[in-house]
């Protein structure tokens, strides 16, 4: 395989600093359309870029000229409030106009609040939280009875891991040993009511992956470097599917959002927004 | 079910659909069936034995199964998933609706052990609301087969439908309506028999009822046409319009609530359109119980004498 051809743990510094820097991007068009929209998920947007950036920039094999191609990787966003940061990197990637991202949330857009089949690159509705991995694992299904090599990467929150239906997926893809599925876990630690530790702690979560068979990895969700060597582990283990526990922080970026549950479902003000990309060079 | 006279051979409406099933999985690769911990009951068990590598048991988790169908779907197979109603339907109602029909993939699920002909597992597990929880999500087909010939011929139609289709089946037998290899078209009704003073729309398990009922009531000198709305969604106004102006009264009957299946779906179409005095036969708004099958359905009046009845006192009423 051409991608992860580096060796293990040690990605080059090029990689990662092109990364970097298409993350801080990518922040920037995400607040400057969530202050565009005035509504929206700032704070869990900005703690699963990262996550999306290594995925969409290095990690999958996609092509934006033909969003259907029969050989892609799909990816699931689960976590559907976070569709700003998803909207924003298919867009940077070529799926659809830049211009698009002006419209998102307005009547006729093809952005709507949380992910549908509307949008080029998007591969299924989400929103309504704790679907994606049952999704996931049936394209992962799909996969192995035609016989295609193709990878299915879901993103959950962790706050959605209190819905019963991740763990009836949980044990679907452990039992029908899905190698060819990879669950990313945006742990940000806050939900709307507070922290996910007071609300409804899911911990330990990676363990509850293990238990149901899986293959389960912590790593820090803002360090490419560990991302990049996680989903390295996830790509060759074909035995078991992969849960990759990323710990983030919920605003991730911009000083005044970090940890700030007012930015869970808020999107910034015009001039939060000025703030915001002063901090983002 | 009381049948009023001499023994009448029934069918499997289960078994008509394995079969189907079987033949869809022969001639196309794409076919992938789902189960939730019911295969054996469901007869899907048979589709699993003959393409092993295209069915999954999910176990007892039926969000879980909806939205692995859906990733099936999308993922471009032709997906039947099956459970008893109550749990086709009711338990996994958000993953149908925001999953599978918000995104116009085509996905069929196929439900047995509908209505309250289930019998002795009593209201738990017997489902009245199923078509009314379909019927509201916006672009959904719904489907009561009235017997195992037309269950045949509905679920391999199914595959060239688009978008989430239901269909209902009944556990019980049911008397043959209809001679094998009958031709049905989905949301095109069967007029099975015109009438001058009556006309009834009925669906699924009492399609036969109502032409047995149409029969008695026949000696009292009432004609009784029968429509069998096998879809109830899209509904097929046409021949009930024409039932309204000719006969002025129309009688809808359903193993379901009388509130959100065929019944309401009859009155909405005859309210906006042709305004005509109408009965609902069906259960009327409350739970079932537990019985063998035949007390149930003598219990609720949804036999040919139960109709029959309900339709004299109808008809005295309004002479």
């Amino acid at each position: 395989m051409k991608r992860f051809g580096f060796p293990r743990d040690q990605p080059p510094q090029k990689l990662i600093d092109s990364l970097n820097q298409k993350a801080t991007q990518i922040r920037r068009d995400v607040l400057t359309m969530l202050a565009g929209a005035n509504s929206g998920h700032t704070g869990g947007s900005l703690s699963a870029i990262d996550i999306l950036t290594a995925l969409y920039y290095y990690v999958m094999n996609h092509r934006p000229s033909e969003p259907r191609w029969p050989d892609r990787d799909r990816f699931v966003l689960s976590k559907g409030h976070a569709a700003p940061a998803l909207y924003a990197i298919l867009a940077d990637c070529g799926y659809f106009p830049k211009a698009h991202l002006k419209t998102l949330r307005k009547i006729g857009s093809p952005l709507q609040g949380h992910p549908c089949l509307c949008t080029p690159g998007v591969e299924v509705c989400t929103g309504s939280l704790g679907h994606g991995l049952s999704l996931a694992n049936g394209m992962a299904l799909a996969n192995r009875i035609d016989g295609k090599a193709s990878e299915i990467y879901a993103l959950l929150g962790d706050g959605e891991c209190q819905e019963g239906e991740v763990w009836e997926a949980a044990m679907s893809s452990g039992h029908y040993q899905l190698g060819n599925l990879t669950a990313i876990v945006d742990k940000n630690g806050m939900q709307i009511d507070g922290t996910t530790k007071d609300v409804m702690n899911i911990d330990p979560v990676d363990d509850k992956f293990r238990a149901f068979g899986w293959q389960a990895l912590v790593v820090d969700g803002h360090d490419f470097r560990q991302l990049l060597s996680a989903f390295r582990f996830a790509v060759q283990e074909r035995s078991c599917p992969t849960a990759i526990i990323a710990n983030t922080v919920k605003g991730k970026g911009v000083s005044f959002m970090e940890n700030n549950l007012e930015f869970h479902g808020r999107a910034p003000t015009q001039e939060e927004l000025k703030w915001a990309l002063a901090e983002l060079q | 079910m009381g049948s009023g006279g001499t023994a009448v051979e029934k069918f499997s409406l289960r078994k008509a659909y394995a079969e189907a099933l079987l033949e869809l999985g022969r001639k196309r690769k794409d076919v992938v069936v789902l189960d939730a911990d019911l295969a054996l009951s469901t007869q899907t068990a048979r589709f699993g034995e003959a393409f092993p590598n295209r069915f999954f048991d999910m176990g007892i988790s039926e969000a879980d199964m909806i939205d692995t169908a859906v990733g099936l779907a999308i993922s471009g197979k032709l997906v039947f998933v099956s459970t008893f109603a109550m749990f086709a339907v009711g338990k996994p109602w958000e993953q149908i609706r925001n999953s599978a029909a918000y995104s116009g993939v085509h996905l069929n699920i196929v439900a047995t052990h509908s209505g309250i002909s289930v019998g002795e597992d009593g209201s738990s597990h017997q489902c009245i609301e199923d078509m009314a929880l379909i019927r509201i999500i916006p672009g959904t087909t719904v489907i009561a087969p009235a017997d195992d010939v037309a269950t045949y011929d509905l679920v391999k139609k199914l595959a060239d439908q688009d978008g989430l289709c239901y269909m209902r089946l009944t556990r019980p037998n049911l008397p043959r309506i209809y001679e094998e290899g009958s031709d049905f078209q989905i949301g095109k009704a069967k007029v099975l028999r015109k009438g001058k003073d009556v006309t009834i729309v009925a669906a699924g398990s009492m399609v036969w009822p109502s032409l047995r009922a149409s029969d008695s009531l026949k000696k009292d000198g009432i004609s009784t046409g029968v429509i069998d709305m096998h879809t109830v969604k899209p509904l097929d106004s046409e021949p009930v319009l024409e039932a309204a102006e000719k006969s002025g009264f129309i009688v809808t009957a359903e193993e379901h609530n009388i509130i959100g299946g065929l019944g309401e779906a009859v009155a909405s179409l005859l309210a906006e359109r042709r305004p005509t005095p109408l009965k609902r036969i069906g259960v009327q708004d409350r739970f079932g119980e537990s019985g063998s099958c035949t007390e149930i359905m003598d219990f609720f009046g949804l036999t040919p004498e139960g109709i029959a009845e309900t339709i004299k006192e109808a008809v005295n009423k309004r002479t």
